[in-house]
């Protein structure tokens, strides 16, 4: 996505309050851009609250690992032309979901080795594929805006947005139907399954949640960068806020603003979606560790 | 009936007997401290009790009105606890959970009793500090609260006093002696320190060498050529 001409540096200084507001008017008019934004919002809530029980449980690397699993099954699937690459993506990627969270504790391979495996492995693989059976003759541009997620989300189709929207949806209303006991199996696992929460079943959903998330994820900031949409907002809201709730409403609107600010930076200046909006995320994390840093002096 | 009752069962691992052969009752009322060496079988023991682990043979059954999910726990302290963002209220309110059944919000009679057992156990002025930036002792008070939430009849205690100064220490067994005297809730406790064991409990099991080297009433205990051994020393810990 470049806006008009010139490079970032040159486009920064001149924009004026006026012209953002006139070039974003122009863009809002395109369907697409706004496909953008309504995914790239679902996406960041539902990822945000996802996080904090991720962040908590010690599974930060889960969404980078899943992520590199989505990006091998999308080379398969298109390696096998398949017309829609979603039905091979999500499945693949939910049983490794379950796989990874379930050998967590008491396997022969443990839970991080076992993540940084399948990581590299179908990161591997589905490089392999590319090159074998390249679909187009720039293997190297598919394969970053699968890594960086530079373009896709822009080329969403109607169909697409609602699969998304759907399925975040989703994932909203089981967070919230499970709420008390996604926060009892998560301070304290086996307090949780002595008096008869079956907190292996509750396991498994968060598992599955996840690959969901990560799959969509993908088309926004791509495959590698994922793991911040997952991490920064918990940790961010984690710095300031110190009860369960706090942190979980906190994380979603940090989250929330961030992706929309960074997509509108990256179409306003022209800069890559992915990176942009992670940037947008480190720089609320900063905020919040100033903010955190002056909560705790007052205490 | 007892509340609980554990039928010649034997604990393990992978194949390999921890402790084999144990048979004891917990009947309402009761104080019963589990004593024994580290790697004696003591937190396998309570594992098998609440269903996280099952036993290599035996069986363990409760009676008198108390389901498996009633009993109280108390565990001992995790790694992930330390950095949880989590008020004491949230935690107090999580062992309401197993009142819940298929309602995914916890109704007004269950946070009433949440504020009940924060009332009971001197925490209600906490109710909105964050767990984590509490002291040992006021944590343990949370996690005991939490575990009456859950239970109103049986309440199970891994090392409640571990890492704790002897002030707080005291205060700890004084409030579990309140709660099973005046509250008449039942206790199983597990416990390094067998001075406080005699001085407390009403029964002993004594674990050790993979199997049962005692159980019974502690004045038999006191008696016992292991209890002289052991209590003998005057407050040492096992």
């Amino acid at each position: 996505m470049t806006a008009g001409t010139g490079t970032f540096w040159e486009n920064l200084p001149n924009l004026s309050i006026a012209d953002i507001m006139n070039k974003l008017a122009e863009y809002f008019e395109f369907v697409n851009v706004r496909y953008a934004l309504v995914v790239g919002i679902f996406i960041a809530f539902c990822s945000a609250l996802l996080g904090v029980t991720l962040v908590l449980k010690r599974f930060s690397f889960i969404g980078d690992g899943l992520s590199h699993v989505a990006f091998g099954a999308t080379a398969v699937a298109t390696a096998v032309k398949l017309t829609n690459e979603f039905w091979l993506v999500l499945p693949v990627t939910v049983i490794c979901a379950v796989l990874l969270l379930r050998t967590g504790q008491n396997s022969k391979i443990k839970g991080d080795a076992a993540t940084a495996m399948i990581s590299v492995g179908t990161l591997a693989i589905g490089y392999l594929v590319m090159n074998i059976s390249p679909q187009s003759t720039n293997v190297a541009g598919d394969v970053c805006s699968t890594l960086f997620g530079s373009l896709s989300i822009l080329t969403l189709t109607s169909n697409e947005v609602w699969l998304c929207v759907i399925l975040s949806i989703a994932v909203i209303v089981i967070f919230f139907i499970l709420y008390h006991k996604i926060f009892a199996v998560t301070f304290d696992e086996n307090f949780a399954t002595a008096t008869g929460t079956n907190a292996k079943r509750y396991n498994l959903v968060v598992a599955v949640i996840i690959a969901i998330i990560v799959v969509l994820g993908m088309n926004m900031v791509g495959s590698l960068l994922i793991s911040a949409l997952v991490i920064f907002p918990a940790l961010s809201a984690m710095r300031v806020f110190r009860s369960f709730k706090a942190v979980i409403f906190c994380s979603a609107a940090v989250s929330v603003i961030s992706a929309t600010a960074g997509m509108l930076i990256a179409i306003l200046v022209g800069t890559p979606v992915g990176p942009t909006i992670v940037a947008v995320y480190i720089f609320g994390f900063a905020i919040f560790s100033v903010i955190g840093f002056f909560v705790g002096l007052r205490r | 009936m007892p509340q609980l009752s554990c039928q010649d069962i034997t604990l393990g691992y992978e194949g390999k007997i921890v402790v084999a052969n144990l048979s004891f009752t917990v009947s309402a009322g009761d104080y019963l401290c589990v004593v024994g060496e580290n790697g004696s079988g003591k937190t396998t023991l309570m594992q098998s009790i609440l269903r996280l682990k099952a036993p290599m043979s035996g069986q363990v059954v409760t009676g008198d009105g108390l389901k498996p999910e009633e009993i109280g726990y108390l565990p001992q302290q995790t790694e992930v606890q330390k950095d949880f963002p989590a008020s004491v209220r949230e935690v107090v309110r999580s062992g309401c959970l197993n009142g819940c059944g298929m309602r995914p919000y916890y109704n007004r009679a269950q946070k009433d009793m949440a504020d009940e057992n924060m009332e009971k156990l001197g925490i209600r002025d906490l109710a909105k500090r964050c767990y984590r930036e509490l002291s040992g002792g006021q944590q343990q008070r949370v996690l005991l609260a939490r575990a009456l939430c859950a239970t109103r009849k049986l309440l199970l205690l891994d090392e409640p006093v571990a890492g704790l100064d002897p002030k707080v220490t005291k205060e700890m067994y004084d409030i579990i002696a309140m709660l099973n005297q005046s509250s008449g809730i039942t206790v199983m406790m597990i416990s390094h320190d067998i001075a406080a064991a005699v001085k407390y409990a009403s029964h002993i099991l004594h674990i050790g060498n993979q199997q049962q080297l005692f159980y019974g009433i502690t004045e038999q205990y006191l008696q016992s050529e292991l209890g002289k051994i052991y209590a003998g020393w005057g407050g040492a810990k096992v």
